[in-house]
């Protein structure tokens, strides 16, 4: 079992004092050594924004990829060796902007990796654009005043969960250990999961700060009367609960043959174990089928 | 009378079977031991228009088509009108008898002596058969009747490819095919002079295009992922692969796009599987950013590139070379791919397998640039001609898991070299933990500004660029070595070169033909020297700036002083090459 200190990274991270994604990070690790996950045993793929230098930041395989285009890059390298644990991280504008395609893609194929989403609702690392998680009417420097951003926040969740997801969950910065728990339960399941992490940026967002999150915030297992994952409907009504009350915890878990176990050439062997050489005999053998 | 050197065309509609039809018919005469080239011409539509198969055959191997159509199978008035300005004087049109054609067309075709062969298909396949949709296997049928071809060859093809759809359509078809075949054997063959007898003795032949050559060379290679997004004329190798998946040992994606299918690919090959992404150009164009990813992070991974011509949609079905000096500089920033363009079937078979040896040996994109002529047109080839004994695995500076069990120290992933290539390890060792990384970085894989930094890792990529010219093979001479003209080209212009060099070369020697397979890094020296030994320089692309002549100059500073060009959206005929040298040498 590693311990934090075996995940430590070479260099500290250069986030902002105060940002998410240091929680985000210490979830992560927390999340490696409450379910004994070695470095090598797991590939971080990243996108491209200020949440994406994570695996920088530890002790990790990481592939830091393009904007967007982290789950599908992802995907093939499940795909070619579904023995490591693949888990993307990146932000709202990476994950549900230029690569929202992709995340409906990989829910709906319910390919066996987990999506950790830093949806802090504004682009950070190009200092300061509204994201498409932006509530209507945000204003910046791409949606100025008077009207703000014109369009409709996306709903990650709801997405997702339409697409075919097979684990949707939201944690939140401020509650590593609570975050840490929904990332090591999503690293277990079968199946394609998203998390939406609430994830303040402490420089661009002065709306959506810890404060706002913190009054708002509700874990759904703790809500009068329970809650059961398996409903899809309830979990679709909690995924498009945003306001007053903002739902985090897991929204919703189901099992679904994952997208490898379809897969009769992957059923032993990873196609990385499978190697290089393929039989002379059963090539010249398929010679014939040109003849 | 002229034996065993002929070509077919049949003409039609999308829709009407023209497809199949010739696939089956050219793979009876292949079976009685003859040589086939298969050229295929069709719309961007699936039902309608005009689409042909043109059938070359012959007793010798042939690498190319000859504009010259002996018998046209004309499904359509539109076929004839079409194409009996290809047929010479003795030449037959076989078409149903029922067809309406102007009397102005058929008036015309009477002036070239061209003979009308009429026979009732339709007639022969509704009454028979049983169905209309059978006119395709009496026209083919009709067609061996003509010229003589032993009827137990259309027997045995129409068992292989009805067999499936039951006795009773196997049954059906070979009612009808007889029909016809006897039709046409009484009613015109001792009128006509073109026959076709079997080979005694032949070997046993392939027959397949060059996606499917390329194809099977990525299998021999060890390719073991292929992802793409379908887009003629490249998805076909994609179908292929997906066919052949269970068998042998692939993950094959058809995905939501080509933005997906590259980065699929990039992420199979950064943890160790040889990975495929076949496309055309447009597909490409979606693809570049991450190419310039896999050029950043070094991820071996191979595209295959099917060219169409362009720009945009362009002419999704037809042949271009337009994307050369695109692949040599697409993405943003300068770093190492290699490009290769096969010009054979034979040539796009060690491809497939070479590509994969220089992306994992160089950790870098690998393009292979086929073209649409060489990946939809079907030839002969004795199975030795793709030789497996030759396919090699290299994997280059790649770690084994027991190099990095004995690993002393920390490992590096893009540890500073000579060479530029660092040692490779995939993930999934404890000792080998680091961050394939886009971002520019140290030998460690920490993102990295400092002025150092970038001055080492990039001078450490860019260094591949020498080393990788290494294995970069020097351009192939065909023809005499004393013929003053050196006709330069690319890609799969060296099949209808090499027919146009025995029709310019009958008499005396007259051309020579430098064809260039290995495009990046530039073999300069080599090309150089053999354009050094040439009297009259002629630069042969199917394209219109003579894109393979502007780095002929760029990188040896020799300009071609000719060039033979095609952008209809066309191939060349070897006759178009033949004129083309003839203009210049008059000129």
């Amino acid at each position: 079992m590693p311990s934090m200190k075996d995940l430590q990274g070479r260099d500290r991270p250069t986030w902002c004092p105060g940002c998410g994604d240091h929680g985000v990070l210490n979830a992560v690790k927390l999340a490696m050594v409450n379910y004994n996950i070695e470095p090598h045993q797991l590939l971080i793929v990243t996108g491209i924004g200020c949440g994406s230098k994570l695996p920088q930041y530890m002790w990790v395989n990481g592939l830091h990829t393009l904007h967007g285009r982290d789950i599908p890059i992802a995907t093939g390298a499940k795909l070619a060796n579904h023995k490591l644990y693949v888990m993307t991280v990146s932000g709202d504008g990476n994950t549900y902007g230029m690569g929202l395609s992709h995340l409906l893609h990989a829910a709906r194929r319910n390919i066996n990796i987990t999506s950790v989403v830093q949806n802090n609702q504004v682009y950070g690392l190009t200092k300061g654009q509204y994201s498409p998680t932006s509530e209507t009417g945000t204003v910046t420097k791409t949606s100025p005043p008077p009207a703000g951003a014109i369009e409709q926040p996306v709903r990650p969740l709801a997405l997702a969960l339409i697409a075919g997801a097979t684990f949707v969950a939201r944690g939140f910065a401020k509650d590593p250990r609570y975050l840490a728990d929904i990332i090591g339960k999503a690293l277990m399941h079968r199946g394609y999961a998203l998390i939406d992490v609430l994830q303040p940026c402490v420089t661009f967002n002065r709306v959506n700060t810890y404060d706002w999150y913190s009054e708002r915030v509700y874990k759904v297992e703790e809500q009068p009367g329970g809650y059961d994952p398996t409903d899809f409907a309830a979990a679709l009504e909690k995924a498009q609960e945003w306001g007053d009350r903002i739902p985090i915890g897991i929204l919703y878990q189901v099992e679904r043959p994952t997208y490898e176990d379809h897969l009769p050439a992957i059923q032993e062997h990873s196609l990385v174990e499978l190697g290089v050489h393929r039989d002379t005999a059963e090539l010249e053998r398929l010679k014939r089928e040109f003849m | 009378m002229p034996k065993n050197d002929l070509t077919f065309l049949l003409g039609g509609e999308a829709g009407q079977g023209i497809e199949s039809s010739a696939t089956g018919f050219a793979k009876a005469i292949a079976h009685a031991g003859l040589h086939i080239f298969d050229l295929r011409d069709y719309r961007s539509r699936i039902r309608g228009g005009h689409n042909f198969a043109q059938i070359r055959v012959s007793a010798e191997p042939v690498t190319s088509h000859r504009e010259t159509v002996h018998v046209l199978l004309a499904m359509t008035e539109e076929a004839v009108r079409r194409h009996y300005p290809q047929i010479p004087a003795g030449g037959a049109i076989l078409y149903d008898e029922a067809m309406p054609v102007e009397d102005a067309i058929w008036e015309a075709v009477q002036a070239r002596g061209i003979q009308r062969f009429p026979v009732p298909l339709r007639k022969i396949a509704e009454e028979i058969g049983g169905a209309a949709v059978m006119m395709n296997t009496a026209a083919t049928a009709a067609a061996a009747g003509v010229t003589q071809f032993p009827f137990s060859y259309i027997e045995e093809i129409i068992r292989v490819n009805f067999g499936k759809r039951g006795e009773a359509m196997v049954s059906a078809n070979l009612k009808v095919a007889d029909a016809a075949y006897r039709y046409a054997l009484e009613h015109y063959a001792a009128g006509f002079d073109h026959t076709i007898e079997p080979i005694p003795g032949a070997p046993p032949r392939m027959l397949l295009n060059g996606n499917e050559a390329f194809a099977f060379g990525a299998v021999a290679g060890g390719c073991r992922f292929a992802a793409g997004y379908p887009m003629t004329p490249g998805s076909p190798v994609l179908e292929w692969l997906a066919g052949h998946a269970n068998q042998y040992g692939l993950v094959v994606k058809h995905t939501e796009d080509e933005i997906a299918a590259i980065c699929m690919a990039v992420g199979a090959g950064h943890v160790g599987a040889r990975a495929l992404v076949p496309t055309s150009g447009g597909g490409f164009s979606l693809m570049v950013e991450a190419l310039g990813f896999a050029g950043m992070s070094e991820t071996p991974v191979v595209i295959y590139n099917a060219q169409r011509p362009g720009p945009s949609t362009g002419l999704p079905t037809r042949q271009e070379q337009g994307d050369l000096l695109f692949s040599l500089w697409a993405s943003q920033g300068e770093f190492l791919r290699v490009v290769l363009a096969p010009g054979t079937h034979e040539e796009a078979f060690e491809a497939g397998w070479r590509s994969f040896n220089l992306a994992e040996t160089y950790q870098t994109p690998v393009i292979v640039l086929g073209d649409h002529f060489l990946a939809t047109s079907s030839r002969t080839l004795e199975p030795e001609a793709l030789d497996l004994s030759a396919v090699k695995v290299e994997r280059g500076k790649l770690l084994s898991p027991a190099e990095l069990d004995a690993l002393e120290g920390e490992y590096y992933r893009y540890a500073i070299t000579e060479d530029g290539v660092s040692p490779r390890a995939v993930p999934g060792h404890p000792k080998a933990v680091y961050v394939g990384e886009g971002n520019e970085h140290d030998y460690q894989g920490r993102i990295a500004e400092e002025i150092e930094d970038r001055v080492a890792l990039n001078a450490k990529r860019l260094r591949k660029l020498e080393t990788a010219r290494q294995s970069m093979r020097p351009p192939k001479r065909y023809g005499p070595a004393e013929a003053p003209v050196m006709l330069v080209g690319w890609g799969s212009t060296v099949m209808p070169a090499l027919e146009a060099l025995r029709i310019l070369n009958a008499e005396r020697p007259t051309a020579q033909y430098l064809h260039i397979t290995d495009v990046w890094p530039f073999p300069a020296e080599a090309v150089a020297q053999a354009l050094g030994e040439a009297r009259v320089t002629i630069a042969v692309e199917n394209n219109a700036l003579g894109q393979m002549a502007r780095l002929i100059r760029q990188e040896t500073g020799i300009r071609l002083e000719h060039f033979i060009s095609k952008y209809d959206g066309r191939p060349f005929s070897p006759e178009y090459i033949v004129r083309g040298v003839r203009e210049v040498l008059h000129a």
